[in-house]
């Protein structure tokens, strides 16, 4: 059990860091497209990972089942509006920015 | 106990923050957008504060519905604010600060948070509904209780005010095209997001059947009829959004829509009907199992509780689809 | 370790919230506020964890789907002719 605790503990502490990062990312990135990388991949990341770290907590098979379908929830519906947000961007003529470029 | 209060206040602030921005802005997809933000944090300070129906209500209503239907309203007017001259803002101005003052002022009389010596915690008609609930009626959500069977003529009253309320909404929306009527429009512009389709058609019967948990589910957890017709409904959205208002409507026909908006009170009222000619009161749920009070009050709260969350839903899908027509005969 | 994760999740709300307050146009908002929407399912379970109820992972289900409903609106509602893009003009004045 003590392993289950370690493990459970391990992964919420890097989950906890990826969606800080994911928040830092979101504040310094220069525009629009990198920003959704911070976004998107830190934020499914992170929310996976805490996730898991609370199934690991060893709650009741009902509480297992709800975050297996949150989790399923999640890795379904944040890549895709992450995706048709960008998809959307670029077809409105957002520009990427480059190098050099001022941050906007 | 501190890092309760802790969270609390970041919430509030945010909370605070929220609004005054909010206030400040002249783009109004933006403010609608923070709305909803606005409604998420709403949302967790109640599941913080353990009401645990009204953050589900609050979620499905403040995010979902509202959102979609003040985007939809947007999108027939200007979706930038009007500028007031600064003298006709005076009034408003003055109305607004005397209604906060007169809230602080009454905000004295509030007990203390957590007191235990309100009156919701000292009179002895909490002590009724907590415990005598679970003899009468066995179910251990005690809000589902008080809301479908002891107060259920109050919530009759509730579900006639949204049938009222959606029956207005759709006559000022005015007719409505009948599909085959629309013009021949250009294909939709989330056509080409193949993935989004996908997604929604694997995530569409998954809605649904959350919508159908919560609303039987709504006797031992959270939930009940209000929140699962709003899931209902916006299941109903999120298909007209991706697949267009056409196949939409042909999976749910507005006259079809037109008729279970009517259903819902016919159906609760019929209840109460029954319970009389079976020889109980008015929403008497024992008379439906007279040996056993709790089967029939348990018979009795899911006929209800279906009842209302027909007529939620098809009022909201109602009240998109008119706006969406709208919308799509304006371009 | 919950309460380290909750006050990293309530510190990512933050910086969420100002990115969504700064702009500078539509999309950067509505990415913030999709952010900000995984964050509270997050904070919800989390919270049902702290406090030891887990019936609060049903209210985290409908918060991920009702996020998604609404940043699909926004972009299927929004107008075309007015371009969602440019920085003039938004925010405060």
């Amino acid at each position: 059990m003590i392993v289950l605790e370690i493990a459970s503990g391990v992964l919420l502490a890097a989950g906890a860091l990826f969606v800080i990062s994911g928040g830092v990312g979101l504040l310094r990135f220069p525009d629009f497209y990198t920003r959704t990388h911070a976004a998107g991949l830190t934020d499914s990341a992170g929310a996976g990972l805490i996730l898991l770290g609370l199934l690991l907590q060893g709650a009741g098979w009902e509480t297992a089942v709800r975050l297996l379908i949150i989790m399923l929830f999640l890795a379904l519906t944040s890549p895709t509006s992450t995706h048709i947000l960008a998809h959307a961007a670029r077809r409105d003529g957002v520009p990427v920015w480059r190098e050099g470029d001022p941050r906007r | 106990m501190t890092t309760f209060v802790l969270i609390n206040v970041t919430l509030l602030a945010i909370l605070i923050a929220t609004a005054l921005t909010i206030s400040g802005m002249r783009t109004l997809y933006a403010a609608t957008m923070l709305t909803a933000l606005f409604s998420l944090v709403t949302a967790c300070l109640f599941v913080l504060l353990d009401a645990v129906d009204v953050a589900f209500t609050e979620a499905a209503v403040g995010v979902g519905i509202s959102t979609v239907l003040l985007l939809g309203v947007l999108s027939l007017t200007r979706s930038r604010e009007a500028v007031t001259p600064r003298l006709r803002r005076l009034p408003g101005a003055v109305v607004v600060l005397f209604t906060g003052g007169t809230l602080i002022y009454a905000s004295q009389d509030l007990p203390e948070f957590g007191s235990p010596t309100t009156p919701v915690q000292t009179h002895p008609l909490t002590d009724v509904y907590l415990r005598q609930s679970q003899e009468d009626i066995g179910i251990p959500n005690t809000v589902t209780s008080v809301l479908a069977s002891y107060r259920g003529l109050d919530t009759l009253g509730e579900l006639v005010v949204v049938f009222t309320a959606g029956v207005a909404v759709l006559a000022l929306l005015g007719p409505l095209m009948q599909p085959a009527e629309a013009r021949e429009r250009e294909v939709l512009d989330l056509v080409d997001y193949r993935v989004l389709r996908v997604v929604t058609g694997m995530l569409m019967p998954f809605i649904l059947l959350f919508a159908l948990y919560v609303l039987f589910h709504g006797d031992f957890g959270p939930g009940g009829g209000f929140q699962a017709g709003v899931i209902f409904a916006s299941g109903f959205v999120l298909y007209g959004l991706v697949f267009g208002l056409d196949r939409a409507q042909q999976v749910l026909p507005r006259r079809v829509l037109w008729v279970l908006i009517a259903v819902g009170p016919v159906l609760y009222a019929g209840v109460g009907v029954a319970n009389m000619l079976l020889g109980g009161a008015f929403l008497d749920y024992d008379t439906f199992a007279p040996d056993d009070a709790a089967a029939g009050q348990h018979i009795g709260i899911l006929l209800v509780e279906s009842a209302i969350g027909v007529t939620v839903a098809a009022v909201m899908t109602s009240i998109f689809f008119g706006f969406a027509n709208r919308v799509e005969s304006s371009r | 370790m919950i309460f380290a994760v909750m006050a990293a999740l309530l510190v990512t709300m933050v910086l969420a919230l100002v990115r969504a307050f700064l702009g500078p146009d539509l999309y950067n908002r509505i990415l913030a506020i999709n952010m900000f929407g995984t964050k509270t399912v997050l904070f919800v379970a989390v919270a049902g964890f702290l406090f030891g109820r887990p019936d609060f992972l049903d209210i985290g289900i409908l918060y991920a789907l009702v996020n998604f409903v609404a940043v699909v609106a926004v972009l299927r509602l929004t107008h075309h002719d007015e371009p969602a893009t440019g920085r003039n003009g938004d925010g405060h004045s």
